[in-house]
């Protein structure tokens, strides 16, 4: 049993373990079955997957052993049934020093061995000795740890900042869970009771929620794994900058897990959230830099939010009963983010009351009308040979009359050629062609014309069929353009009403101030 | 000791009220009523100019045979209100003046939390508690 990871972990005897096997909850068990679960975790319900990947700080080449585990593991644990304590690696040593509730100093030596089939049994018992040591639910894994540092990151960019009250408060209430329960959980996660939520306090709160949503009854008071001092002890930051501290050799293995379970992370949760982490958050903190470098490692996506960043960090900094604002726009901007690219931008709109004319309407409708020779047509600019197929595809999307346009054009092709001499051989300049045609029939033959005299050979057949689409293109074009005119011309005079309307009153009421001033005022 | 303590909003409803569970309740809340109109009182006396901590604390507001009902008003004109037992050893100001600010400091602490919405009942069980250990301690 003890062979294989003997040298892994400095510590004890399999035998202490054994003896102890029962009394320890998973902090022991999680450990133990790393390296050998491969397989058998995925079987297992939530495994405790106790990320705290280090069962001992020198030993931490082991420790990269059981990343491909916690890959596994955060699958599991995004739907958690169980809060399965994690042993932190920081603590370790203390908990084995306090001996009792985790069963024995010897225990901690994740007797890998903790024999396979005894990890099973011990995980379902270590399953139901959780309710012996009240705190262990309350134990926030490390994968549970990277998920809310993740979300937290989604509201605030700057983990060191805090989010305010009423982030938090729309943040939280997408749980689902009842208002006075989140009014509870608040209650317990703001220590100082601040109403804004630093990182070990949002971690604090989310773990409850998520307790709370796997039935676990909220406790009276906060349970000590969660206070804000005891978070921030055991994870004095984020993962992804672990890389900072050389006081902890788990650093090196954890920043990788970070990455590595970032990524899955991602996998599993929302992109969105996930990615909008700005990398680019060193307006604040003095690891910002530090953490940039990494975080620009950990996380490929930059949602860059530097605009809103500084602003959301100095509002919030500056109180949270002030309300930041800036930091609703992140929420804002985060959603608008998670959006599809914005719509093409739309014309201004000059006048307030010709809102209600809606030149979205007016224009759009002309928009898409003179882009319809144009959207085709640039997708297929690979090369030539095949741009006269894709061409046809294309064009046979926009305009599907044009499909009878090959046959038409093969009869009139020495016509055509005739008449349509300017349109470029090219398939490219054609396409320009048509977009130029569309709007303006006369700008095309002058640019073409260079082009077109340059067209080889191979283009003409092509160029015949394209010339009818073309002319049926431009024909819907120009009724496009000139319904267009028409609403614009009739908006134009419906503003200028308004206009000469808006002067009238204007001029009303500097009649009545004239009158109503005592004194006229030079 | 404080057996009944209120917080009454601006509009003068109750946002919280609990009294040492006795058969008389009802009177304690009847008491914690009646003592509102002193308040106003006080509060409209007092004049817009003075809002430093001093003011903030009402003092006696008036003493029955048995007990003595004591007002605190906040600056946003919430008002909180304790009935002391006067049996009791006569309580000093001062004690009556960190208990007030006790559950004043409660108070802002409940309003932190923007899951509650200014004008609910308090619902937040670290101001029972805080006032439990005034109810029991002072005594």
């Amino acid at each position: 049993m003890m062979s294989k990871s003997d040298g892994d972990i400095c510590f004890g005897n399999p035998t202490e373990l054994h003896g102890t096997k029962a009394q320890i909850p998973n902090v022991a068990t999680e450990k133990n079955t790393f390296t050998r679960l491969d397989d058998e975790d995925k079987q297992q319900e939530a495994q405790s997957p106790t990320m705290s990947p280090l069962a001992s700080p020198p030993s931490s080449p082991p420790h990269y052993q059981r990343v491909p585990l916690i890959h596994g593991y955060s699958k599991l644990r995004s739907s958690t049934e169980q809060m399965h304590p994690a042993p932190y690696e920081a603590r370790q040593p203390l908990v084995q020093s306090e001996g009792p509730s985790s069963g024995g100093p010897g225990a901690k030596a994740p007797r890998h061995q903790a024999s396979l089939i005894r990890s099973f049994s011990v995980e379902r018992e270590a399953q139901d000795s959780n309710s012996n040591y009240p705190d262990e639910p309350w134990r926030i894994t490390e994968e549970q740890r990277e998920y809310y540092v993740n979300q937290f990151r989604s509201l605030q960019p700057d983990p060191s900042s805090f989010i305010s009250g009423s982030v938090a408060k729309n943040f939280f209430t997408k749980s689902k869970l009842s208002i006075p329960e989140l009014s509870y959980i608040w209650e317990l996660s703001d220590a100082d009771c601040d109403g804004a939520l630093t990182l070990p306090e949002f971690c604090a709160a989310f773990h409850l929620i998520v307790a709370r949503k796997n039935g676990y009854p909220l406790p009276e008071s906060l349970p000590p794994t969660l206070q804000p001092d005891y978070l921030q002890a055991a994870f004095p930051k984020p993962k992804w900058e672990c890389a900072l501290f050389d006081s902890y050799s788990e650093s090196m293995p954890a920043s990788q897990q970070a990455r590595d379970s970032n990524r899955m992370e991602k996998a599993t949760i929302k992109d969105a959230a996930a990615d909008f982490p700005a990398p680019t958050q060193a307006t604040t903190g003095d690891d910002s830099q530090a953490l940039k470098s990494t975080a620009d490692e950990a996380l490929p996506k930059d949602m860059s939010k530097d605009p809103a960043i500084p602003k959301d960090s100095s509002s919030l900094k500056a109180r949270p009963r002030s309300r930041s604002y800036s930091s609703t726009s992140i929420e804002e901007a985060m959603k608008r983010g998670e959006d599809p690219p914005t719509p093409p931008p739309r014309p201004q709109k000059t006048h307030s009351r010709a809102s209600s004319l809606d030149l979205n309407k007016v224009f759009q409708p002309s928009v898409p009308a003179t882009k319809s020779g144009l959207l085709p047509p640039p997708p297929a600019l690979p090369p030539r040979p095949c741009a006269s197929q894709s061409e046809q595809a294309l064009d046979a999307e926009s305009h599907p009359q044009l499909s009878r346009a090959p046959s038409q054009a093969a009869e009139s092709s020495p016509t055509k050629k005739d008449t349509h001499a300017q349109p470029p051989l090219k398939p490219i300049r054609r396409k320009f062609r048509t977009e130029n045609q569309a709007t303006e029939n006369q700008e095309p033959s002058a640019t073409v014309g260079g082009p077109s005299s340059a067209a080889t050979a191979k283009a003409h057949p092509t160029v015949q069929k394209q010339s009818s689409k073309q002319k049926k293109a431009i024909q819907t074009a120009i009724r496009k353009n000139k319904e267009a005119n028409a609403v614009l011309a009739r908006l134009n005079s419906e503003l200028q009403q308004q206009l000469k309307e808006v002067h009238q009153e204007r001029i009303a009421l500097e009649n009545q101030l004239e009158q109503l001033r005592p004194v006229t005022v030079l | 000791m404080a057996v009944c303590v209120a917080v009454i909003a601006k509009e003068n409803y109750p946002l919280y009220i609990r009294s040492v569970p006795t058969e008389s309740e009802l009177k304690f809340h009847y008491m914690v009523h009646t003592s509102l109109d002193v308040v106003d009182e006080k509060i409209s006396a007092m004049g817009k100019a003075l809002v430093d901590q001093r003011e903030l604390y009402l003092g006696l507001l008036y003493p029955t045979e048995d007990y003595k009902v004591y007002g605190y008003v906040t600056n946003s004109k919430v008002k909180f209100v304790m009935v002391v037992d006067s049996s009791n050893t006569a309580l000093r100001d001062n004690e009556i003046r960190s208990m007030f600010r006790k559950l004043h400091n409660s108070y802002t602490d409940v309003m932190c939390n923007p899951f509650y919405n200014p004008g609910d009942r308090i619902q937040s069980r670290a101001f029972d508690s805080m006032v439990t250990t005034m109810m029991i301690q002072v005594c």
